[in-house]
Formats: structure tokens, C-alpha cells, sequence
């Protein structure tokens, strides 16, 4: 019965986007690659914040670390700080660009929160941003040992973020490196 | 104690709801008048339960019951009361209860004021409600409870809601909304509980056109809205943004437009039944839809609530139970065969038929680019984003082709009609849109082709319209008691359609505006309009500080209004607001936002809009959606009650 079988077109096409969408479920869109990934972080040449010692590529390489790009006037940065704090005494190096922000602003910030990195790169006008392909802050990189950029996570570092995402690559980077 | 009252009566009423899905269904199968007679006193019953888990959830807002999870994270004790109530539905959970709220509300409507159904008819009606509350009530309870506690640690206050929410528009935009979202579920359940009784005739399309009507112009208000509070609230003058969770309400009224229009074939001339249903399905489908995509997180949206991936699961098992069970019931029980009722080609169902296939292919073209990246990155394609270019391109031609057979439709007869009468009929309306279209825009900014299409369009549709109403009223005032609500109904709604047609053409093509750096004292000039930046003051609000620009617009040197916008500071969360100054007229808006503050002498990055003919799109909604309720006041939806007792028209019925 040809007419009856037309009957059923609905149902199949909303089938086909059922699959569709449960495949969407496991998707992030908010997940954004990084055309950096397993390529070098930039190179560049900034001041560290609030100093007149100017950092390079190879002041920051060497260790597994995390770059954080932050700003005092991102709102959700405040929101992440004391997880990248925690984090920091944890043992974890964290680096931080501070991206086009004002050094005061950003030294009052972490004089009052408190200072996770081991040194912050002051990104006044985004050009290392800029290399980097930041799309707003908060963003936070993974970086090897080799100085090689391994994630890109865009959103506030969480528990939740951190254990499920970054960590296993974070401790399979050190492990790779011991053996 | 309170928020458990709450619990406890969203337990009792999905118990409720399970018994309503159940036992009047059952006894719509077998007959069994008592069990189907239970079904409207369980509608009410779902109602007030909801109605007091609802009030105790407001309750808990209103007093800063802050060892609640929702009213930790979503209110502070320095929020003005009337923004803590509409913080209930400014958060997930709670916004989940008000659809449930809603839901019950339609339910108990349905069963209510629907003596004159069939007992048969109104126990499956409500018996399909009672499973869709099923789904939601258990949605909100294992997933999202709003009452859930944060103990023992209690918050000191709130977290605050968000400062974007905190507005009047945002107060009734989401209420309006689920009102038409969920009031399309009454129209699926007419379809459904037809589909069950296999019986698809004039009377399913009369009982279920009013409701369908009036869900239809709730939700053509909440759009409505949700586009007001966007262009004076986000600071930039944008109205619509083609945003994923926008589409998500415009799909259900595309088809919802389509659905009316197909409703009123389907109870004059016994046509197109089976797309009819199909449609009613649909329209509910993409509102199931829209909450998916909104709370499950699967599109990147400036709406999204905070989303988890279970909630996106539930819904979409639930969606899947309801919208392929429906189109399994579709596929195996709508009548395949077309109907015996002929028409020519020139005739009023013609043009219905065009009306839906315009507005079916506008859903599908919005729902395709709306789930475009989400294909894509499915299918392993890369991240895409589609943004307004496309569906400005798909979207703008469309609706211009529907205007051209809008002129026609109000005054084309069902069956037969002739080209030479069309051709009578609308000689004057044509020329008199075409004078319209030569000289309005001489009063803009320069002539604008644009606008002229636009004016012509509107022009056609009114004055045919106009032709239609003269020819009907016979040219006598008293003629117009001759007017059904019906009728003034479709007049409203087509003026509304074409102020919305002028009004975005003409806002699009001629808004003018100025970013520049500002210091007080300075005064600039935009299409006419002298903008005199007098000082910036701080100011103290009950939850914010800010800082406010004031300005004094001149015309012709005359004073005509002072408006101070805003940069404010929300102290809970310390966000940054940019709050809109805007001087509203009937023939243009002057529009004031406030940027950053620029070097040390005090100037500001200020933005000034000259937006003409704007409000022309909001007061098109609002006719449409007066023209939707007026719809419901005819009395042919109130005639046909039987006058026998429920049970004997119910067995009637059924024989």
C-alpha cells in the first residue's frame, strides 16, 4: 500500500535527526580546537607583569605547564582563580597571560586573590593572543615539556574540567617524559 | 518546611499525572464511562498541586530562603522583591516548573471549558496532556529539583540573578512564551486523541482551532517580547539575531502559522486532514524540540542554561517516546487516502495550501540552519556556525512571496473562484498599494527600494483587506455587527503581519548609527536630532551603582527629551550592565548606550541610534497576537453543546 507507506516519510526523517541529536549530546559545541595543537607555542618577547624583566619562550619552556589567559575584567576568570590556585598548590605549573589588561589592575587582583603562577606574562595589546588564536578569556593551554601546545580547553578550569579533562593528558605528558 | 510542601505536592501531582495518562485512556478503550469521567477532576487536581508547588517555590524567593539550592544561585537579598519572584523562572529548574505549571494550567483549561466535547473525545484529549505532564513532571523531579537544599552549609545571601533578568520585559517574556510553547500541546492532543478515535472530521478542527488560536498569540507575544527586551537591554539595538534558542521559539510559531491557517480548510471544506494532524504534531514537536536544544546544551546559545548532559538525555528519550510515538500513531491510523472534496485552482484552499507550503519550507530553512553545526561536527564535518547571512537570504524571500497571495486570501471564496473577479476586486487595492509604494518612502531618509517593496507588499495585503471588510460590512457602519470575532481576528492579524513587514524593512534600511568618543559638554548631530552630552553622574540603584550619561536631544532647537543611559555595576556579582536610554516614538526611536570611559578628561565611548519605524515590527505582534485571542470569542466554538448529559453524548459518540 504505496499511500500508507508515504505516511511513514515523518517518522523516518525524525528518526534520522533522533540520531543526530543523541549524537550531538556527547558533543561540545563550545569545544573549540586549537590550530596550535602538537604544533610550538608561539614565540614572543613580553614584560612579566608589573616588572621591567621581559620574558621569552624559553623562560617559560622546559616543564609541562598550563597558560592560562586571563583579565581582570573577565568575569568568569574571578570565578576560575581559586581552582588555579588550588590547583598551583597542588604542584601543577600554571603560567599566566594576563591579556589586554592593565598591569595595576592585574597586581591589585592578585595581591587580593592571591598569585598562582609562576610568572605572568603581560599581554598588554593580545599579540601573543593573538598567536595563539585566543577567542576570549578565560582560555587555558596545555604546553609539553618540548614547548609543544597539546589542548586548548575554552571555559573556567574547574574540578570537573580539570580531572576529566586536562589531567589525563597533564599526567600522561609528565609520565611520558619520566620514562 | 516550605520547599518540602513544594516536593511533596510535585510528587502528588506526577502521581496525578500517571493516574490522568492511564485510567481515562483505558477507559476511552473500553468504554468504561467512569474511568474516562475521572479525567477532568484529575486535570484540576494536577493544577492545584503544581499551582502550590509552584507558589512554594515563590515563597522561598521572596523571603531568601538561601539553603535552597536555586535560590542561592539565582536571587540576593538586595534584589527588588518583584525581580526576586521573576528570578523563580530566571534559572533552570524553576523555569522547568512554570512549563509544568503551564502545562496543568492547559490541562485544567481543556477539561474546564469543554462541556460540549464528547466525554469520549475529552478523556483521550486530556489523557495525551496527562503523559506530556507525565514527562515534564518527572524531568523536573529527578533531574531538576528545584527544591533541593544546600545543607548544612547555608549560603550568608545569593549569588544574585542575572542582571540581564533583572527587567521588566523579562518578568512576562518567558510566562508568554511557555504559554504559547506549551499551549500547542492542546492542539497535538485534539490531533492524537483524533487519531485514536480515527475519526478526522470538521468537529476535531472546530474543538481544537480556539485553543490552537490562542497558544498561537501567546506565543506571538512572547516572541514579541523576548525581541523588545533584546533590543533595549543588550545595548546594541539589535533586534533578532537568528540565536539557536530564538529559532527555537520561531519554529513552533512557523508552523503554528501554517497550522491555523490549515485548521480553518480542515473545518470549512473537510480538506487536507491528514496534514492538518501532521502539522498540529509538528508544531508540538518543535516546541519538545526548543526545550531540548535550550537546556541540554547540544548549540552554543546566549540563553543556554547551565546544562548537563543527563537532562539533555531525558529529554530527548522523552522526545523521542512522544514525537515518534505520534508519528508511529500518524503513519499507521491518518486516513491515506485524499479526500473526496475538490477544489479549482483558483479558490481560497489554493492559497491556504501556498500559505502552508511558505511556512513549512520557512521552518524547515530555519531548523536546518539551526542544526547545521550540530550535523556537521556529528558527522565529523569540523565546527560551523550559521549566522544571520544565511537566514536572512533564505528567510526575507520567502515572506515575500507569501505577501502577494495574502492580498488575495481574505477575499477569495472556498472552491471555485475566477481570475476575472480578482482581477476587479483588486484593481484599486493594487493601484493604491503602488501610490503607497511611489510616495511613503519619500518621507525617509531618501527614496530606499527596499522600503518601497516593503510598502507595496503591506499595501497590497491592507488595502485588499480593506476591499474585503467594505465589501462585508456593505458599506454601513452598522453593517460591522455583521462581522464575526473570527473575521476581525484574521483582520488584525494580517495588519500585524504587514506593520511587521514595514516595520523590519524599514528599521533595517534606514537606521543610522553613530560609535564615538564623547566628553560632556560636547554635542553631536544625527539624521536631524541634536545629541547634547550635559554630564555623567553616579547613581545609586537598590542593587547597583552606576554611572549615568545625561543627555538632552534637540529638534529644530527645541527641546524634545532627556535621556540618561547607563553603565551600571551589579554589586552581588559584580557584572557590568550597559542599560539603554531610548526616547520611543511611533515614527522613530532615539537610542542612547553608554561604551567604556575613554582616557582621564571624563569622555565616553557612546553609541547613538536614529532607528525609524521600529516599534511598527513589535506593534505588528501584538496585532497578530489580538487577532489570535479575538479568533476564540466566536460563538460557533461555543455552539453544538448537547444538550444530553456527558455519558449519553459520550456513547453517542462513540457508536
Amino acid at each position: 500500500m504505496p499511500a500508507r507507506l508515504k505516511l511513514f516519510m515523518p517518522l523516518i526523517l525524525f528518526i534520522i535527526l533522533a540520531v543526530f541529536l543523541v549524537r550531538g549530546l556527547s558533543l561540545d559545541p563550545k569545544e573549540l580546537p586549537s590550530a596550535l595543537i602538537d604544533k610550538p607555542f608561539p614565540e614572543f618577547s613580553l614584560s612579566a607583569l608589573g616588572s621591567s624583566e621581559v620574558l621569552d619562550k624559553a623562560a617559560v619552556s622546559g616543564e609541562v605547564a598550563l597558560f592560562n589567559v586571563w583579565a581582570t575584567w573577565c568575569i568568569s576568570c574571578r570565578a576560575e582563580h581559586p581552582y588555579l590556585t588550588e590547583l598551583a598548590k597542588r604542584g601543577v605549573a600554571i603560567y599566566g597571560i594576563n591579556y589586554k589588561d592593565e598591569d595595576a589592575a592585574a597586581l591589585a587582583w592578585l595581591d587580593e586573590l592571591g598569585d598562582p603562577y609562576l610568572a605572568s606574562i603581560a599581554d598588554h595589546d593580545g599579540t601573543l593572543g593573538l598567536d595563539l588564536g585566543v577567542y576570549g578569556a578565560p582560555e587555558t593551554y596545555l604546553v609539553d615539556a618540548n614547548g609543544l601546545v597539546r589542548y586548548r580547553h575554552v571555559g573556567v578550569v574547574n574540578e570537573r574540567v580539570w580531572s576529566n579533562v586536562l589531567q589525563p593528558i597533564y599526567e600522561q605528558l609528565k609520565n611520558g617524559k619520566a620514562n | 518546611m516550605i520547599p518540602e510542601i513544594g516536593h511533596f505536592a510535585l510528587i502528588i501531582s506526577l502521581a496525578l499525572a500517571l493516574v490522568l495518562a492511564v485510567v481515562p485512556a483505558w477507559g476511552a478503550w473500553r468504554r468504561n464511562v467512569p474511568a474516562m469521567a475521572l479525567a477532568p477532576g484529575l486535570a484540576v487536581g494536577m493544577l492545584v498541586l503544581v499551582a502550590i508547588s509552584f507558589t512554594c517555590l515563590s515563597v522561598a524567593f521572596l523571603q531568601d530562603d538561601f539553603s535552597v539550592a536555586v535560590v542561592a544561585n539565582n536571587s540576593n537579598s538586595l534584589l527588588p522583591p518583584i525581580y526576586k519572584f521573576s528570578a523563580v523562572w530566571g534559572n533552570h529548574e524553576g523555569s522547568l516548573l512554570l512549563w509544568a505549571l503551564i502545562l496543568c494550567l492547559w490541562t485544567a483549561a481543556v477539561a474546564v471549558l469543554s462541556p460540549q466535547l464528547p466525554l469520549l473525545v475529552l478523556s483521550r484529549v486530556l489523557s495525551v496532556m496527562g503523559v506530556i505532564a507525565v514527562g515534564f513532571l518527572s524531568f523536573a523531579l529527578l533531574t531538576s529539583n528545584p527544591f533541593a537544599r544546600l545543607l548544612p552549609s547555608i549560603p550568608v545571601d545569593g549569588n544574585d540573578l542575572n542582571p540581564l533578568l533583572q527587567d521588566p520585559g523579562l518578568i512576562i517574556h518567558p510566562p508568554l512564551l511557555y504559554m504559547g510553547y506549551v499551549g500547542f500541546s492542546v492542539a497535538f492532543a485534539f490531533a492524537i486523541a483524533a487519531l485514536l478515535g480515527g475519526r478526522l472530521d470538521a468537529s476535531w478542527a472546530r474543538w481544537s482551532r480556539p485553543w490552537t488560536n490562542v497558544a498561537w498569540a501567546f506565543l506571538s507575544l512572547g516572541i514579541m517580547l523576548g525581541s523588545w527586551w533584546a533590543y533595549y537591554e543588550l545595548g546594541w539595538g539589535g533586534w533578532w539575531f537568528w540565536d539557536p534558542v530564538e529559532n527555537a521559539s520561531f519554529m513552533p510559531w512557523l508552523a503554528g502559522t501554517a497550522l491555523v491557517h490549515s485548521l480553518a480548510a480542515t473545518e470549512k471544506r473537510g480538506l487536507f486532514k491528514s496534514w492538518t494532524v501532521l502539522l498540529a504534531i509538528f508544531a508540538f514537536s518543535l516546541s519538545l524540540l526548543g526545550t531540548f536544544m535550550v537546556r541540554s546544551g547540544v548549540l552554543t546559545s546566549v540563553h543556554a542554561f547551565a546544562t548537563d548532559p543527563a537532562r539533555g538525555m531525558f529529554i530527548l528519550v522523552f522526545l523521542a517516546i512522544v514525537v515518534g510515538g505520534s508519528l508511529t500513531l500518524y503513519a499507521l491510523r491518518a486516513p491515506a487516502v485524499s479526500s473526496r472534496v475538490s477544489f479549482a485552482w483558483l479558490s481560497r484552499e489554493s492559497l491556504i495550501l501556498l500559505n502552508n507550503v511558505v511556512f513549512l519550507v520557512s521552518t524547515l530553512t530555519v531548523l536546518f540552519g539551526t542544526l547545521f553545526p550540530l550535523m556537521m561536527d556529528a558527522l565529523g564535518q569540523g565546527k560551523y556556525s550559521v549566522g544571520p547571512p544565511y537566514f536572512n537570504a533564505v528567510f526575507v524571500p520567502l515572506m515575500a512571496l507569501l505577501a502577494p497571495f495574502m492580498g488575495i486570501g481574505p477575499l477569495s471564496r472556498w472552491k471555485r473562484d475566477s481570475g476575472q473577479r480578482w482581477k476587479a476586486e483588486l484593481l484599486i487595492p493594487g493601484v493604491a498599494a503602488i501610490v503607497c509604494a511611489l510616495t511613503l518612502p519619500l518621507f525617509g531618509q531618501g527614496y530606499n527600494l527596499w522600503v518601497a517593496l516593503a510598502v507595496l507588499l503591506a499595501g497590497w495585503v491592507v488595502f485588499g483587506m480593506a476591499k474585503d471588510f467594505w465589501f462585508r460590512i456593505g458599506g454601513k457602519a452598522g453593517g460591522l455587527r455583521r462581522l464575526t470575532p473570527s473575521y476581525w481576528g484574521m483582520v488584525l492579524a494580517h495588519m500585524g503581519f504587514a506593520a511587521c513587514v514595514v516595520g523590519v524593512v524599514a528599521t533595517s534600511q534606514y537606521s543610522i548609527e553613530h560609535d564615538l568618543k564623547m566628553a560632556p559638554g560636547e554635542t553631536e548631530t544625527l539624521a536631524g536630532y541634536e545629541f547634547r552630552f550635559v554630564e555623567v553622574a553616579a547613581v545609586r540603584g537598590p542593587n547597583f551603582v552606576a554611572d549615568e550619561a545625561r543627555f538632552e536631544v534637540f529638534e529644530d532647537g527645541k527641546k524634545i527629551a532627556a535621556l540618561a543611559p547607563q553603565k551600571r555595576r551589579y554589586l552581588a556579582s559584580g557584572s557590568m550592565m550597559t542599560e539603554a536610554a531610548i526616547d520611543p516614538g511611533l515614527f522613530r526611536d532615539l537610542y542612547i548606550a553608554m561604551g567604556e570611559p575613554i582616557g582621564e578628561q571624563g569622555a565616553w565611548a557612546i553609541r547613538l541610534h536614529y532607528k525609524p519605524m521600529v516599534r511598527w515590527m513589535w506593534l505588528g505582534a501584538i496585532l497578530m497576537g489580538f487577532g489570535g485571542f479575538t479568533t476564540a470569542f466566536d460563538k460557533r466554538y461555543r455552539r453544538h453543546r448537547s444538550g444530553a448529559p456527558a455519558k449519553a453524548a459520550g456513547v453517542q459518540y462513540a457508536s
